[in-house]
């Protein structure tokens, strides 16, 4: 089989702590999912600052080289990462959910996707094979389920919290590994110039607001212990019976598959 | 509240005072007065309406000296909050719903309470839904028109087509504002295409909209992005109160617009058995919690995989040895959230339930009528767990071959 072209996006990411530079746990779950893969040539791609030391984690990955489209922190990495990925003639686009630093809307695979005319598989969670230019893929749903899904090369995939967890950073590799940049045209995010950007502020906890308009409603509110919500009671019944009734409120609800 | 029928002293006394605001009101029917012509008008109906005493024997006092009548009985009236009616909308607010299940979630409600926000008086919202539906409530939370797409494109998971249909909507109605939940059940997936198939910038994440700014998180959640509110919106959980204090029309509304129909890039093809035990508990959707009330554990954990559930337990199951502690449901054990809860032989103490508030749907199954689990449930099922658990594996059982056979 012919070596498929894997790109993989990856951004510079920051510790939810101490907010210090540090690999992008989604991106590097895509990095992973991309090392997983056989028989392709894999290509990791950075649009940002050269100089910037936690790039290096990736290449410890056991990365031989990755590529920096060199940029600076205001501009918009979509048109550069685009114009690269049709140079690089790439069949498949291996991409975070969200990165963690920045403005972080997600939205880049889905430009990405839009712009190049591809399709776009969001939560991806594992490439099973690919085979005669389209690839099975499952598709991570919340609640631990997953969906399995077929797609003509080439697509853009965003990986998902389920992918394979990333693997150690080695110190060696990291040193070694070859930071190749590129010049590319710089274009500015106008998000930067017109938004403000401030600490996170802690979210007001939602409050349990009781509208009683009478002493008695408000008292009520106050004592009531676990409401007889207008539940069913079946009392008297056969277990034949019970167990119909809640088989049919499973099946209506869509549990039993 | 009794249905004893009361003296209200409280209303004669209202009557009596001519001082009162409510004097008017409280005041007995008009039974004689002065026609045109100078004949003396009696309404007989109200003279022999009279009041209901205390014994609940109907009195006629015909003296005139009957006073506070107002029927006077348990006052368990629901009350009806008033309808808001936009006839002639000036624009629209569009919202996508998530709609687990056919239902609003709580989500779904939080973004339709920020929609009614930004309507305020003139606009009307939109609620879009794609195929069929559960929800009874969409009046209550705030649903002034409802625009229902049904067509076999939409079943499963269609992203592109309904990317597809919510362009036919936007170039029908234009929108003012689009808001979608930002959420892993479909709405943030959905809302980031439409925004690139749209060429709109979304706020993402959005918490909080203010005077025309939109406040919504960045990166990883160490920032706040404060800018003018853009015309698409994915909106965090409790971004705004949901609305309460008014009902609406839900009016029907269609697409006269073609939606285009695409081949579909992405095939779907199914959803995938996962092991329920590998799911963890805080995240499973479905599941069945065994109790001091359960005597056969091996009949427990054959219910759980033919129902494919996820297993639980109450502490006292825990503490006995019958599940390991991790799978303890509860103030010290784990917090679910699953969409259905199953709970046999449990009896519903305060601290296990704390732990399924979040839950949506409760099944009890019970020998005790009274207990408190059996409050708490949409279902109980007053019996005994073995029994009922043996019929309800071979409903399921019955149920999976019959199925099997309409396949083949
Ligand atoms: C600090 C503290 C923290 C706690 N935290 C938790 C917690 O996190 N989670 C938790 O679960 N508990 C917790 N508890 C314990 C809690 O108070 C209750 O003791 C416990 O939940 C009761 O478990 P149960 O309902 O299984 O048992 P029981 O209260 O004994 O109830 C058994 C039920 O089974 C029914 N039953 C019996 N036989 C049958 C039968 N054959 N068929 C059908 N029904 C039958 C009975 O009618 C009864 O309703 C905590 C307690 C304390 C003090």
């Amino acid at each position: 089989m012919a070596e498929l072209n894997v790109v993989a996006l990856v951004s510079i990411g920051a510790h939810p702590a101490s907010g210090r530079p540090r690999r992008a746990e989604q991106d590097a779950r895509a990095v992973e999912l991309g090392l997983g893969l056989k028989h392709v040539k894999l290509d990791v791609v950075h649009a940002g600052d050269p100089q910037e030391d936690a790039l290096r984690a990736y290449l410890g990955m056991g990365l031989s080289a990755l590529t920096v489209l060199e940029q600076t922190h205001e501009t918009d990495a979509l048109p550069a990462l685009a114009e690269h990925l049709q140079m690089a003639n790439a069949h498949l686009v291996l991409t975070g959910g969200q990165a963690e630093t920045g403005e972080g809307s997600g939205m880049l695979p889905y430009l990405l996707a839009e712009r190049l005319g591809w399709p776009l598989i969001a939560g991806l969670a594992e490439i099973e094979h690919i085979e005669n230019g389209s690839a099975q893929v499952l598709q991570a749903l919340p609640r631990g389920q997953r969906r399995r899904l077929k797609v003509r090369l080439p697509f853009v995939a965003s990986v998902d919290q389920a992918a394979p967890a990333p693997r150690q950073s080695a110190f060696g590799p990291a040193r070694r590994g070859m930071l190749t940049r590129e010049e590319v045209e710089l274009v500015d995010d106008p998000l930067y110039a017109t938004a403000q950007w401030q600490p996170a502020r802690p979210r007001p906890k939602r409050l349990k607001v009781i509208k009683a308009k009478t002493g008695a409603e408000r008292m009520k509110a106050a004592t009531a212990k676990a409401s007889g919500g207008g539940g069913q009671v079946l009392a008297g019944v056969s277990p034949r019976d019970g167990a119909e009734a809640i088989f049919k409120l499973l099946h209506d609800e869509g549990v039993i598959r | 509240m009794t249905d004893l029928i009361r003296r209200d002293p409280r209303a004669e006394w209202i009557a009596r005072n001519r001082l009162h605001p409510l004097h008017a009101a409280m005041q007995p029917q008009q039974t004689q007065w002065m026609g045109p012509n100078g004949l003396i008008r009696k309404n007989p109906h109200a003279l022999a309406s009279g009041f209901i005493g205390p014994a609940g024997i109907k009195r006629i006092d015909r003296s005139g000296a009957q006073q506070g009548t107002g029927k006077r009985q348990s006052t368990s009236v629901e009350v009806q909050s008033p309808l808001h009616v936009v006839e002639q909308p000036a624009f629209i607010i569009a919202v996508v719903p998530d709609m687990v299940g056919g239902r609003l979630g709580s989500h779904d409600k939080d973004v339709l309470g920020l929609a009614r926000g930004l309507a305020g008086q003139d606009g009307a919202v939109m609620a879009v839904i794609f195929g069929e539906h559960k929800e009874q409530s969409f009046d209550t939370a705030g649903v002034d028109r409802l625009l229902q797409i049904d067509g076999d494109e939409y079943v499963g998971y269609s992203p592109e087509q309904r990317v597809l249909a919510l362009r036919a909507l936007e170039s029908e109605y234009s929108p003012r504002h689009w808001l979608l939940p930002d959420s892993r059940t479909g709405g943030g997936e959905l809302g980031r295409r439409l925004a690139s198939s749209l060429g709109e910038r979304p706020a993402t994440r959005v918490w909080q909209i203010k005077d025309g700014q939109t406040l919504g998180r960045a990166g990883a959640g160490r920032e706040d992005i404060g800018q003018a509110t853009p015309r698409l919106i994915l909106a965090a959980p409790e971004c705004a109160e949901p609305v309460s204090e008014t009902r609406h029309e839900v009016r029907q509304v269609t697409l006269s617009v073609h939606i285009p129909r695409n081949l579909p890039r992405i095939e779907d093809l199914g959803s995938v058995a996962v092991d329920p035990a590998q799911i963890p508990m805080a995240e499973a959707e479905f599941m069945l919690s065994g109790g001091n009330g359960i005597k056969d554990w091996d009949l427990f954990h054959r219910a759980a995989i033919a129902l494919g559930a996820t297993e639980g337990a109450s502490r006292v199951a825990v503490d006995d040895g019958h599940m390991p502690r991790a799978r303890q449901v509860g103030a010290t054990g784990t917090w679910v959230t699953a969409r259905v809860y199953l709970a046999v032989g449990i009896s519903g103490a305060v601290q296990h339930l704390q732990g399924i508030g979040a839950c949506e749907k409760v099944v009890a199954v019970n020998r005790d009528p009274n207990c408190d689990m059996v409050k708490r449930a949409d279902l109980a099922v007053i019996g005994d767990a073995v029994e009922i658990l043996q019929a309800l594996i071979e409903r399921v059982e019955a149920y999976r071959n019959g199925a099997k056979r309409d396949a083949a």
